[in-house]
């Protein structure tokens, strides 16, 4: 009997423990390896950082660390303002990820049960060709001489071609269209799971269906609304390869931020310091975000 | 898991190590820039030694840097630029030295070439010279001629003059990403020394280029190779070869377009792309090989005429096409030549910050 409880116990600790050994592993570790960096010296060698433990004869010798590359960061403004354009492009990216993603995913959650699974499958489907080459594609579309041009001046609806690809327009269009899946998936398993009689109810009471959407509907999918734009949002603001390939230089996002530290200045531990702060930078949304999700589903409980 | 096995699997390990340092597999790790190579250069240099070859490119300087930095690579030969970047990993200890014994062929390297290198390598002990080109600018000749029947084209002016950016605006400039090149090229421009390194030349060169900005449609080193082919900018700061390339594709394409490059008065920066061999390299010897059959002048005068890069090998130089040999933005005219300079050398930590710094608010200035 007791051998068996303990066993049971000891099953149950492994299965809390994996999930924990993983991000232990894979997101700790790293994470103090890129801190211990943020805070050594350049050095001319591999790897370009001197050592922050000076280790002789098996002992700890000196400890070296400074915080002079954390200080570099806020010499001006560059940096906090690349912060707060990612969060701004972020923002507005899951703005209109909520806005396109939450039709596509009542529709789906209201369309016969038979067909949900098609236009699941065909919200997944991009997913099935590398995202670089989706990104190219959009790059194809987007060109001055590229296929939207010319289908709007074909059609006589302008004159000159738009500029489009290398602007800050082209990043939102690439960051929208990417993480739109991200929105829609999360939204549709909230949707999907709320009761119609609910509604039947309000229009029972006498709810025009603009109210019972308003009153039981959205409340009710909140937790589907901040889970998918914590999956856009965050993913958004570290984002590199869709302001470099489809904007033009000019935005400045934390990720071409970073990546011009660490490669034209070779400077690893000033590169490490600038993850380290935008990590941080990161977490106080999170942290509110999570705020509103408890509160949400506190009322929601209620 | 016994005693037994464990010893068992050390000892397997121990003599499958030995036999690899016995005997190198007859595989070979290249990492070049993307499209810098003729099509047959790697099918001959197998069909003649046995060795297989992989290989793989990149994009920027930058990219190489980072994988060598972060210690072993996998790769055992790599085409870093001069400077500063093969100058600094040198120093940096990234690269063994190379045994000219096993590279024969060095002897038909350039002398004048390799006396510039020995600035960053001295004594030549740890690179060869693969390519080279200036750095240009490439342009769409019916596009500008349209927006400006008298644009500069044989000067920095095209980029740099305010009236003339502005103009040209229209139909898409593009800037190298590197303040590497459009810094320099900037105090070209201005007249003054491009190879300083000082506080009040970036400034000066940064003040200068600030205002241009909403004139550049974006500044990036490899986007504008296919762009300018397609009709989608009209001028291009750029290596010459790509630009060569670029040429030859816009030839190419459906939309034909009709493209010049210039090399501009005032003078241009020179780059070349080293051949080395990281220091950890798995496979010395067939690197050795590899950079020696490179540069045997009729392999070395095929990848030339593929590229539109001119190489250091004066043998080659009859074996290269006509339209190559003769073309005045590959092999320069003498007196361009005179004008030309080097890039510089590594730039001290406190300058590559403060300079890394201004070009990331010029790139990202509104």
């Amino acid at each position: 009997m007791r051998t068996a409880g303990w066993r049971r116990d000891w099953g149950r600790r492994l299965v809390v423990a994996l999930p924990f050994l993983w991000l232990g592993l894979f997101f700790l570790v790293p994470l103090l390896i890129v801190g211990k960096i943020s805070l050594s010296e350049t050095r001319s060698g591999i790897p370009p950082y001197e050592p922050l433990f000076e280790i002789a004869d098996g002992a700890l010798v000196q400890v070296r660390a400074s915080l002079a590359n954390f200080a570099l960061l806020f010499e001006d403004d560059l940096y906090v303002g690349a912060y707060f354009q990612s969060l701004t492009i972020a923002g507005l990216s899951t703005l209109a990820c909520l806005l396109i993603g939450y039709p596509m995913a009542l529709g789906i959650a209201r369309a016969r049960p038979e067909r949900r699974s098609i236009l699941l499958l065909l919200v997944i489907l991009p997913f099935w060709t590398s995202f670089l080459i989706r990104v190219y594609a959009w790059m194809g579309i987007l060109k001055d001489e590229g296929l939207l041009n010319a289908l709007l001046l074909g059609l006589g609806l302008i004159d000159q071609p738009l500029i489009i690809l290398n602007t800050d327009a082209a990043v939102y269009i690439g960051i929208v269209y990417s993480y739109l899946p991200f929105m829609v998936l999360p939204l549709y398993a909230s949707l999907e799971k709320l009761d119609p009689f609910l509604l039947e109810a309000a229009a029972d009471l006498g709810a025009p269906p603009w109210r019972a959407f308003l009153a039981v509907t959205l409340p009710l999918s909140a937790p589907g609304i901040v889970a998918g734009s914590m999956l856009v949002f965050v993913p958004a603001v570290g984002e590199y390869v869709i302001p470099d390939l489809l904007g033009g230089g000019d935005t400045l996002m934390m990720g071409k931020a970073l990546w011009d530290v660490f490669a034209q200045n070779r400077d690893w531990p000033a590169a490490s310091a600038l993850a380290v702060a935008m990590l941080a930078a990161l977490a106080l949304p999170m942290a509110l975000f999570h705020h509103l999700q408890g509160r949400l589903e506190g009322d929601g409980g209620a | 898991m016994n005693a037994r096995l464990i010893r068992f699997a050390a000892v397997s390990m121990l003599a499958l190590a030995a036999s690899a340092a016995q005997a190198e597999d007859k595989v070979l790790n290249v990492y070049n820039w993307s499209d810098y190579i003729a099509k047959d250069t790697l099918a001959k240099f197998t069909a003649e030694t046995g060795i297989k070859v992989k290989y793989d490119t990149y994009g920027e300087n930058e990219e190489l840097d980072s994988k060598l930095m972060a210690g072993k690579s996998g790769y055992d030969v790599v085409f870093p630029s001069a400077s500063p970047f093969f100058a600094a990993q040198v120093k940096a200890g990234v690269y063994q030295k190379l045994d000219l014994a096993k590279i024969p062929n060095a002897a038909g390297v350039d002398k004048g070439v390799l006396a510039n290198l020995s600035k960053v390598d001295p004594g030549n002990a740890y690179g060869l010279p693969y390519m080279m080109a200036a750095t240009g600018i490439g342009y769409n000749i019916d596009k500008v001629k349209a927006l400006l029947p008298d644009a500069p084209t044989n000067s920095w002016a095209m980029l740099f003059d305010p009236a003339v950016a502005a103009k040209l605006k229209s139909c898409g400039i593009s800037v190298l990403n590197t303040p590497t090149e459009a810094v320099p090229a900037m105090l070209a421009y201005q007249g003054k020394d491009p190879q300083a390194q000082t506080t009040e030349a970036l400034n000066a060169a940064m003040d200068a280029l600030m205002p241009l900005r909403p004139n550049y449609r974006y500044v990036h080193s490899e986007k504008y190779r296919a762009d300018l082919a397609n009709g989608d900018i009209c001028v291009a700061h750029g290596y010459v070869g790509d630009l060569v390339q670029s040429r030859a594709r816009a030839k190419e394409a459906k939309k034909k377009q009709n493209i010049g490059i210039l090399i501009p008065k005032e003078g241009a920066q020179v780059n070349i792309d080293m051949m080395a061999v990281p220091a950890q390299a798995p496979h010395p010897e067939a690197a050795h090989a590899f950079i020696n059959f490179i540069l045997r002048p009729d392999i070395i005068a095929a990848i030339t005429d593929e590229t539109g890069y001119a190489n250091a090998v004066p043998a080659s130089l009859p074996l290269v096409a006509a339209e190559i040999a003769k073309d005045p933005v590959i092999f320069p005219p003498a007196e361009v030549q005179a004008k030309l300079f080097t890039a510089p050398p590594p730039a001290p930590k406190e300058f590559d910050r403060v300079r890394t710094r201004a070009w990331s608010k010029f790139r990202s200035a509104k």
